[in-house]
């Protein structure tokens, strides 16, 4: 086993339980999820990396059925709100139909893998699950 | 205001919309174009300034192909993007022109050839499947992130946007977004240029192939040809015009066009409500009217789900009250606020950069009462919305000739 690499450099998977991170406005709170000469917000330059939330709840969601070629459908598409910082992911271990996918429900991260290379190193990715 | 503060549409025009094999963007602009002119009773020799757009081949300079194509005078040509805002832009770039005081006329043009398209906004970038995982871009993906992190394709994204709002006012099911489909589609049956005059059942709506829930394909913007185009002058120019120029011109009473201000969450999933809430607040301002007195509104319905947030962000309806002002049959061509009697982007179509200008066409064509079997009787004042994703957000309040 050549060890693991996350899908996305956000995804931190060798530094404790695997969380995501983001980058921090210094001036006033807001976070991204990738880099920024100032702040969308209020322009601040300084930015710090903090560990985002793990357990959220549902804000809005879709179930896709009909995507881009190599996309495998169907899928939960969501963005979850993790204690403030909002989050977009897929919701996974849950049966993608509207009579077990709501608004407002629990979920925490969860990651998965999604292949593994000619190295053997095996890439990660994340979703949110139901949190029972 | 002075009448040269005024700005007026002296021409406009848009192509049937749908399938068009044997005509290509230039055509399409062509058609529009001089249809335009020959509104407005003028030539291109009066053209002091041209805004084109044509979204797929953004760099391809459609302006100055067009003038190649009917009448090559040397004037600015500025070609603009803005997504699905490109023709609101085109647009609003025209009046800013006549505003500056810089030329009497300034011309508008959007065009799209889009039958067949397919989704749009999906799969992000194309990678070949790499023999060792190497981190790249911005997030330092390792594979495509569209569909393995949430949906970058427009029916979820405009899916998400119609369930949030559900999920904050309540109010909101599937069938409920498929009877806005139903209320568009059954409205398109009157508009010849529609791309589809088909009235669908509530039933055939909800049972359509699923895209994403709860956006069925019958509750999505129609993929399909296009080009519209308007000619603009202000009040001081009008003045000097013929009574029928006069009386079949119509007032810009407000021009507006914004982008989405900083909100927590909007660089994850779009926010189209701020912005579009925004350009109506601006707008009604500009104008000195509110909601309550528009005749009728065209909307930018890309999807179902998109229809019924744009009722409140345009104030409409009361705040968080969208779904009981569309189920009092308010926003039907027979109710007190007629919504999308064009049969809207679901079924008159959505040729991207020709949407912005045609929305304004059929408000004009109301105002003027030329609309035939779907005129909304004695319409004099009119509100045309676009949004285009990333974002941008067209809003034009028009107003009836009094002459």
């Amino acid at each position: 086993m050549a060890g693991q690499i996350p899908l996305v450099d956000y995804l931190v998977l060798d530094d404790g339980e695997p969380h995501l991170i983001a980058q921090e406005c210094a001036g006033c709170g807001a976070r991204f999820f990738d880099r920024r000469n100032a702040c969308a917000g209020c322009f601040a330059t300084d930015f710090k990396s903090v560990p985002v939330a793990t357990e959220g709840t549902v804000r809005t969601f879709t179930i896709v059925t009909f995507a881009a070629p190599g996309i495998p459908t169907p899928f939960v598409a969501s963005v979850v709100d993790c204690d403030g910082t909002q989050v977009r992911a897929n919701l996974i271990n849950v049966e993608p139909d509207p009579e077990h996918v709501r608004d407002g429900m629990k979920v925490r991260l969860a990651t998965y893998p999604i292949g593994t290379d000619s190295a053997g190193t095996e890439a990660v990715g994340f979703g949110f699950e139901p949190a029972t | 205001m002075s009448a040269s503060d005024e700005i007026w549409i002296l021409g406009i025009r848009m192509t049937k919309f749908g399938k068009h094999p044997d005509l290509d963007t230039v055509d399409l602009a062509a058609e529009a174009a001089t249809g335009a002119l020959s509104d407005a009773g003028l030539t291109m020799s009066d053209i002091g300034a041209l805004a084109a757009g044509n979204l797929m081949a953004a760099n391809a300079g459609i302006g100055q192909q067009l003038q190649k194509q009917i009448g090559q005078t040397g004037i600015p040509v500025y070609n603009v993007a803005n997504a699905c805002a490109t023709g609101a832009t085109a647009l609003r770039t025209a009046i800013m022109a006549v505003k500056a005081g810089e030329v009497d006329y300034a011309m508008a043009v959007g065009v799209e050839k889009l039958s067949g398209a397919g989704l749009l906004g999906a799969g992000g970038r194309k990678r070949a499947e790499a023999d060792v995982w190497a981190p790249a871009g911005r997030y330092g993906a390792v594979a495509p992130i569209d569909g393995r992190i949430g949906t970058e394709a427009m029916p979820g994204v405009f899916a998400q946007i119609g369930t949030e709002y559900g999920h904050k006012y309540g109010g909101t099911s599937f069938e409920l977004f498929a009877k806005i489909s139903e209320k568009n589609h059954a409205h398109s049956t009157l508009n010849p240029l529609a791309a589809y005059q088909k009235r669908f059942t509530l039933e055939q709506i909800m049972t359509d192939v699923m895209i994403a829930y709860p956006n069925t394909r019958a509750m999505c913007s129609a993929n399909c040809d296009g080009a519209a185009a308007a000619v603009v002058c202000n009040g001081e120019t009008l003045k000097s015009l013929s009574l029928e120029q006069r009386r079949r011109a119509v007032k810009v009473s407000a021009s507006v066009l914004t982008t989405d201000p900083y909100e927590p969450g909007c660089q994850v999933l779009p926010n189209v409500n701020t912005l579009t809430r925004n350009a109506a607040a601006t707008a009604y301002e500009q104008a000195g009217v509110g909601p309550s007195d528009l005749d009728l509104v065209e909307l930018h319905d890309c999807f179902a789900t998109a229809e019924l947030v744009h009722y409140d962000n345009l104030m409409l309806c009361e705040e968080g009250g969208a779904a009981d002002f569309f189920n009092s049959g308010a926003t039907w061509r027979d109710g007190s606020t007629p919504v999308n009697v064009s049969g809207g982007l679901q079924s008159k179509g959505h040729p991207i950069a020709a949407t912005g200008i045609a929305n304004i066409w059929e408000i004009c064509h109301h105002l003027r009462g030329e609309a035939g079997d779907r005129q909304i009787q004695n319409a004099k004042l009119g509100l045309a919305h676009v949004i285009g994703l990333g974002s941008a957000c067209g809003v034009h309040i028009l107003e009836k000739s009094a002459a």
